[in-house]
Parts: C-alpha cells; structure tokens; sequence
C-alpha cells in the first residue's frame, strides 16, 4: 500500500528544523526558474534570439490575458499572475522528473500559494478602496449579507488550495497505483494525461487568481464610473 | 471496534467518490455541450467560450475533488483509528 498522501517526508534536518522533500523540490524549482529568467534577460537585443523570442511571447500572451480580465496596466499584475503561473507549471511537471513528486501534490504548499493570493486579494482591495471601502464592501448590497461574504471570501481561496491540491495529488496517487499494477509503459497515458491536467490546474490557478485579486479593483472601477460590465468570481 | 470503524470509512469513502462523482460529471456535460453549441453558432468567439469553459469547469470539478479529499482523509487520516 501506498503512503498516506497527506505525509511528507523529510529529506534532512538543519538543528531542530526538519526540511521536507517538497520544501527541497521547490527551492529547487525556484532556483531554475530564477537561473533561466536570469540568463536569457542578462543580455536583452533589440533583434531576440530565440530565448528571447519565446520570453516575450510569455510575457505579451500573459498581458493580454490580464488585459481581457481587468481593466487597465496589465503591468501590475503581471509579477504575481505570472510568478504563479509558470510556478505552478513548473512544479506540476516535475512529475516528470523521475524520484521527484511536485510539491504542488502536498497540501502544504498548495495551501502557502492559496495564502498569497488571499493576502494579495485584500492588499489590492485595501489600495484600490481604502480600509473602509473594503471593510463596507462586506456589508454591500446589505447588512444581512455580512455572514455570507466572510464566508465567501475564505472558501473560494480555500477551495483554490483544494482543487490544486486534489488534482495534482489524484494523479500522483492514480499513476503510482498503476505502477505497482503494471511497470513497463502502461502509466504513460496517464502520464500525459497528468501533463494536461498539470497545464490546465496551472492555467486555472493563475486566472482565478486573477479574477479574485481583480474584482476588488474593478469593484473600484465600477463605484467611479457608470456602469461597466465587471468580472464576477 | 477498529476494524468495524474501518470497514465503515473504506464503504463512506466508496459512496463519497461515487455519488460525489455523479453530480459534477452531468454539470460538466451539460457545461461543455453548451459551449459547443455556442462555438458551432459562433465559431469567432471560440477563444472566449472555451477560457470561460475551462475556469466553470474547474469550478464544477472542486466539489468531486472535495468528495475525493474526503474520502482520503477516511482511509488514510481517519481521526477515529489512531
């Protein structure tokens, strides 16, 4: 039988401390990521090569995705969407990688993602309407709604956490199963398969964000103007 | 006592997968045949319908994965076996 999908192994211990697998992966991610960006943007022409290249097309595909969601300077989301996105990507992919399991499969750092966007969602709530704009976007369209949109606001970062952490860890678990069934070629189907999901979960991770931190500065956008047809999470 | 509360979590998790699954694979087919439909009539804005698609299918397919969370937590962290 397999391991319980909620343990984490612990790779070493520096004093008290004791680091995790996924912990080690991610920084291992962090540190290619950060390698590559690095190297291809050390020497920028005005003609790209072909590293170049396919940079800009991330980053201008990525802002006219912005764009489409919210309103305005996709320029000031761009390094969270972003950095969620190809993280995410990243780190769904290392399945690939043979011994690694993405980290992304262990609730731990599902959860530490899903965090960031709540915090990111209330620091751009807060600069895009003030304290008391956000604190009375509570109590809009009345009182009685309070209870429901605390409410909401938890579970929908809650259920991010849960929806990467459920799909990619599905995967892991299913692919591992068949494994032990059946070793030559059989799981690679599925593997591809896990490819896809990893692509999308990512996809849908870095547009939901999107959506959740965006509402809070569209909703500021609508207060001024008349009426524009806003994005609802 | 164990083994009862066992084989009790292994049928719960069995029926949480099953009928959690049931709910979320119709909305998902009703979602998507919907979404054909308008790119058959409107295949210009099939960009649009299919990004719409795939953030409502995400959405429909939290409460399966929430049954498969579930049922994980009964068979491998249950809190009344340890």
């Amino acid at each position: 039988m397999e391991s319980s999908p909620f343990n984490v192994e612990t790779a070493f211990t520096i004093g008290p401390l004791a680091v995790s697998w996924p912990v080690v992966v991610t920084w291992g991610i962090m540190a290619f990521l950060t390698a590559v960006s690095f190297i291809i943007t050390r020497r920028l022409s005005l003609k790209p090569g072909r590293a170049q290249a396919v940079l800009e097309l991330i980053v201008s595909t990525l802002d006219s995705e912005i764009r489409e969601t919210v309103a305005g300077n996709p320029a000031r989301f761009r390094p969270l969407i972003g950095t969620l996105l190809i993280f995410i990507l990243a780190a769904n992919w290392t399945s690939l990688v043979p011994g690694v399991e993405p980290p992304t499969a262990h609730l731990e750092t599902d959860a530490a993602l899903a965090s960031i966007v709540f915090l990111a969602s209330i620091f751009w709530a807060i600069r895009s309407q003030g304290v008391g704009g956000w604190l009375g976007s509570f109590v809009r369209p009345s009182w009685l709604m309070l209870p429901l949109n605390v409410i909401g606001q938890i579970t929908r970062h809650f259920s991010l956490m849960i929806r990467l952490f459920g799909n990619v860890m599905s995967g892991v678990f299913v692919i591992s199963i068949v494994l032990s069934l059946a070793g030559l070629l059989v799981p690679i189907p599925l593997m591809a398969l896990e490819m896809l999901t990893g692509a999308v979960q990512a996809y849908i991770f870095a547009t939901l964000a999107l959506v959740f931190v965006g509402s809070a500065v569209s909703e500021a956008a609508t207060e001024n103007e008349p009426k524009q047809k806003g994005t609802e999470a | 006592m164990n083994d009862f509360i066992q084989i009790t979590s292994v049928i719960a998790a069995t029926f949480a997968v099953a009928f959690g699954a049931l709910g979320p694979a119709l909305a998902e087919g009703r979602a998507v045949a919907a979404a054909l439909e308008a790119i058959a009539r409107q295949p210009e804005s099939a960009g649009t319908i299919s990004r719409t698609l795939f953030v409502g299918l995400a959405m429909i397919e939290t409460t399966a994965i929430y049954c498969l969370v579930v049922s994980l937590l009964l068979l491998f962290a249950n809190p009344f076996t340890q």
